[in-house]
């Protein structure tokens, strides 16, 4: 057996059964780090010393029968996530040497469930980016073709589950950033409902867009985590007082009958001929398993993009102004080109006289974009779309035209203007590089994404296939 | 050329919520050490998020409705995005098109609006071994501010004076604020233009007006100014001017070439806040007796004077031992306009004494024998020739001797009489003499 394949759930049984210890899962996965992040470089930092420390305690935890979700499990944690006491950088140079006082309620939670601390993902510096090449510590490189990017901006994330470095990695997802390294590293990223998981503690980009998620090989492992993170927090006042289910729960339950979605603005100009017929192919696999499908439009679509990026720099403008050079040592120089183009650009439509012309204006087509959701999901259960119009890229490919880099999230930033969930499940290759798919449901419908992904993966089992 | 003044104000103060707006900080940070009110959310740490206070909403809406304005069920916080040491996040969370109130009137003033904001850390500059030194307390960074601006309807610095007093005498009966300006938690700026028939293109806003009494001289001398500008045939210049209390003149402070662009745009982080019919009728009821109310119920219930009702009803507490002391004589056969004289003219202070025991001297003053007329004239007079140099100096001003005065002749009547009335026959005596 080969731990580093194991699945999350997989390696849970396994510490249960007592198949191995809690010290030797994390000491696989520090391994298998030192072997690989040399090359790949997923890792800002590695907490060898404090993974050891947790997982001693966890195995005396476990021998003394005690039982939690995730008890002895190590997982990696998106550079922008406040882990107390461990350095937390969102990349960017500007916090190159910030450690935080306190945990993000998600790390809290997970932490209270029994996770470790494996290390802190690489990321775009401040979620800035679609491929993690805007990070000030170096590129990420994708695990499925060396010259390849990963997707961003939860590029370390992805590309450390997607290695086998992590079980599990949690990311933050404004247009797309768990979606689509997800789809970039044959994992499964989970954006789940704008509000679902707290946002306390988590480096803002965009905080309108913000969503909490995370990157795990499996439907199941997803499941299990959104179980963990999700649920109203004091600290944040945009969580929603839903109550959280147990998302493992349903999985199996049959989606016969079921009816999914195919917005025709999806699939057209800009798609990628190959990408598009390997879609299509996975929406014959849910035919197949009796879901009817439809047809359906969502007009407001082309509009998106340029809403989001209306919206998201104006929030990116304002949240970044607290890094002033007063606190955190390094001066407002310190940001990169891409920090410093949103800043600029949120500036800009924020200002008088341009506000009503721009801010103003995205905000009302925000408005028909989430109608646009709203009226469709009065006819289907879920949408089914590409995560990407493209396969993974070449590394430096488009980092010189910002805007060809933009586009990467055209079919991902919908789901962050509406606030719905979005789950990217693996649904193939083309030429030994990964795609995956994007389910989207109504909000707060996480439950039917991972129930309509569990029998899509469990049917196609793309999961299976690492790299070489 | 007849001008007419335009006065506007703008009102700050720091609402007395337990804790801070958008944190469990305690917001009593008055006189504590500094940094010691702070936590991830009001030192702007990275992501950390505002989770609105509801009862510094509530005090809000109530004292919206005490100055008779709209309240919006739809309510919302915004950024107001602007770079300064003393404001951690790199904008002060804010209320821009919806505040919590709008359009009232209070004192014949018409409010434009009173919303909801955060106050910002306070900066000390100091000389720290040899260097000069910026220091930020974040202690204040929080705490929640009501904003109340009013629009440019008063016409005289006594007016201003007087709205002032009014409003701070309520808000201080709503129990919302103490409104002590020395303390900081209330800060006033005004502002000020002269113009023929319509409210003119320019203002001056005159800032740290530290007392009412500041903000009426340097509204007075602003009048001047502007006056004078006027007749050389020149137009007062849009600026910001503080007022300097010792030369007894505003300085300008700084000249605004344009407005600052604040970029306000909805604070992301925190859902808009719906105030239901229901709610809003729940803190109106809330809202004890007004200064006005009382003074007129005084009137009607006790038969007091509209004077002695206007100077009991000053501030609450004051009010509520008359009330008292009324009720506990009220049992003993003493009337309440009686109560009300003595505690106004014997200067009661009702901070050392209870209800009770200034009933209970009443009672026993009465019960005494009581000398009066000549004899006591005589006693006085007698006092008076005995302490000539006692005398000389209470003409010179030192008024507290008339309690030396006033000793000595109890000590002769063997305390039967009211020291209220040998204090006032002194005082007579030695200003007619």
């Amino acid at each position: 057996m080969n731990i580093n394949e194991l699945t999350l759930i997989k390696a849970k049984e396994g510490l249960e059964k007592k198949e191995f210890s809690s010290l030797e899962l994390v000491e696989a996965f520090l391994k298998e780090i030192k072997k690989k992040n040399p090359k790949i470089n997923a890792f800002i930092a590695v907490c060898e010393k404090e993974a050891f420390l947790e997982a001693k305690k966890a195995d005396e935890l476990i021998k003394k029968g005690v039982k939690k979700p995730l008890l002895g499990i190590p997982i990696a944690f998106k550079d922008n996530f406040l882990t107390k006491g461990i350095k937390t950088t969102a990349a960017s140079k500007v916090l190159g040497d910030y450690i935080p006082v306190y945990n993000a309620t998600a790390v809290k939670k997970l932490k209270e469930a029994g996770a470790i601390i494996l290390g802190k993902t690489n990321m775009d510096a401040w979620a800035h980016g679609s491929s993690g090449e805007t990070s000030d510590f170096g590129v990420t490189k994708n695990p499925y073709g060396n010259n390849r990017v990963p997707g961003g901006s939860s590029s370390g994330s992805a590309a450390a589950v997607g290695s086998g470095m992590a079980l599990a990695a949690t990311g933050t997802d404004t247009g797309g950033s768990v979606r689509l390294p997800g789809s970039f590293c044959n994992v499964v990223g989970l954006k789940p409902t704008y509000g679902r998981v707290s946002r306390y503690g988590i480096i803002a980009m965009a905080s309108s867009l913000d969503s909490i998620g995370h990157l795990t090989k499996t439907v199941s492992d997803s499941a299990l985590l959104l179980s963990v993170t999700a649920g109203q927090d004091k600290f944040d006042a945009t969580t929603s007082p839903s109550s959280v289910g147990d998302y493992q729960k349903n999985l199996g339950k049959d989606i016969k009958g079921l009816k999914i979605g195919i917005p025709k603005e999806y699939f057209q100009e800009g798609l990628d001929k190959g990408v598009k017929d390997k879609i299509k192919e996975a929406i014959n696999e849910f035919k197949k398993m009796g879901v009817k499908i439809e047809e359906v439009s969502l007009p407001h679509t082309k509009y998106a993009l340029a809403v989001y990026y209306i919206i998201q720099p104006a929030e990116v403008s304002s949240n970044l102004a607290r890094y002033d050079g007063i606190r955190y040592g390094s001066g407002r120089e310190m940001f990169a080109d891409e920090a410093k183009r949103r800043i600029m650009l949120g500036t800009f439509t924020l200002s008088s006289g341009y506000w009503e012309a721009y801010y103003l204006k995205a905000m009302k087509v925000r408005t028909l974009i989430k109608k646009d959701f709203d009226k469709v999901f009065g006819k289907v259960d879920a949408l089914l779309t590409p995560v990407s119009p493209t396969l993974p890229f070449k590394i430096r490919e488009k980092t010189a035209d910002p805007l060809k880099m933009y586009l990467s999230d055209i079919y991902t930033v919908t789901a962050n203007l509406a606030g719905i969930p979005g789950i990217s499940v693996p649904a193939g290759f083309i030429n030994n590089l990964p795609l995956g798919l994007q389910i989207l449901g109504p909000h707060f419908s996480e439950d039917l994404l991972f129930r309509l992904a569990y029998h899509y993966e469990q049917k196609t089992e793309f999961y299976k296939k690492r790299p070489v | 050329m007849k001008l007419k003044t335009y006065v506007g104000l703008e009102i700050h103060i720091e609402l007395k919520t337990k804790s801070k707006m958008f944190c469990r900080c305690s917001a009593d940070y008055f006189g504590s050490k500094p940094n010691t009110h702070v936590c991830p959310v009001c030192l702007g740490l990275p992501g950390a998020l505002p989770v609105p206070n509801k009862k510094a909403i509530e005090l809000t809406v109530m004292v919206g409705q005490a100055l008779n304005c709209q309240i919006n069920s739809f309510s919302k916080f915004d950024r107001k995005n602007y770079s300064y040491p003393d404001l951690p996040k790199g904008y002060q969370i804010s209320q821009y098109d919806l505040p919590f109130c709008k359009s009232g009137k209070f004192m014949d003033v018409d409010i434009t609006r009173a919303h909801l904001e955060e106050d910002t850390a306070k900066l000390t500059h100091i000389n720290l071994e040899g260097k000069e030194v910026s220091l930020i307390d974040f202690n204040r960074s929080g705490v929640p501010l009501l904003e109340i601006v009013t629009e440019p309807d008063i016409k005289t610095s006594k007016q201003a004076k007087e709205f002032l007093k009014k409003l701070t005498q309520t808000i201080r009966y709503l129990g919302v604020s103490d409104c002590d300006m020395e303390k900081g938690s209330m800060r006033l700026e005004v502002n000020i233009s002269l113009g023929e028939d319509k409210l003119p293109d320019y203002k001056v806003e005159l800032k740290n007006l530290n007392s009412f009494r500041f903000v009426e001289k340097a509204i007075e001398y602003e009048i001047k100014r502007h006056l004078e500008i006027f007749k050389k045939g020149e137009k007062p210049i849009q600026e910001t001017r503080g007022w300097d209390e010792k030369k007894q003149r505003s300085f300008s402070q700084r000249i605004k070439e344009e407005a600052q662009d604040y970029r306000y745009f909805p604070e992301p982080d925190i859902p808009p806040i719906r105030l239901d019919k229901k709610e809003i009728e729940q803190i109106k009821n809330s809202i004890p007796e007004l200064p006005e109310q009382k003074k007129n119920r005084f009137i009607k219930d006790y038969g007091l004077s509209e004077y002695n009702a206007l100077l009991l009803t000053e501030d609450m507490k004051k009010a509520d031992f008359f009330e008292q002391a009324a009720a506990l004589g009220d049992k003993e056969k003493v009337k309440a306009k009686k109560i009300a004289n003595i505690l106004i003219n014997r200067k009661i202070n009702i901070n050392k004494e209870s209800p009770g025991e200034f009933v209970k001297d009443i009672l026993n003053e009465s019960k005494k024998p009581q000398i009066m007329g000549e004899d006591l004239d005589k006693i006085i007079k007698s006092v008076l020739q005995n302490n000539r140099e006692v005398v000389e100096e209470i003409r010179k001003g030192k008024e507290t001797a008339v309690e030396f005065l006033v000793g000595q002749v109890m000590k002769e009547t063997r305390g039967q009489v009211s020291p209220n009335q040998v204090r006032q026959t002194l005082r007579e005596k030695i200003e007619s003499a």
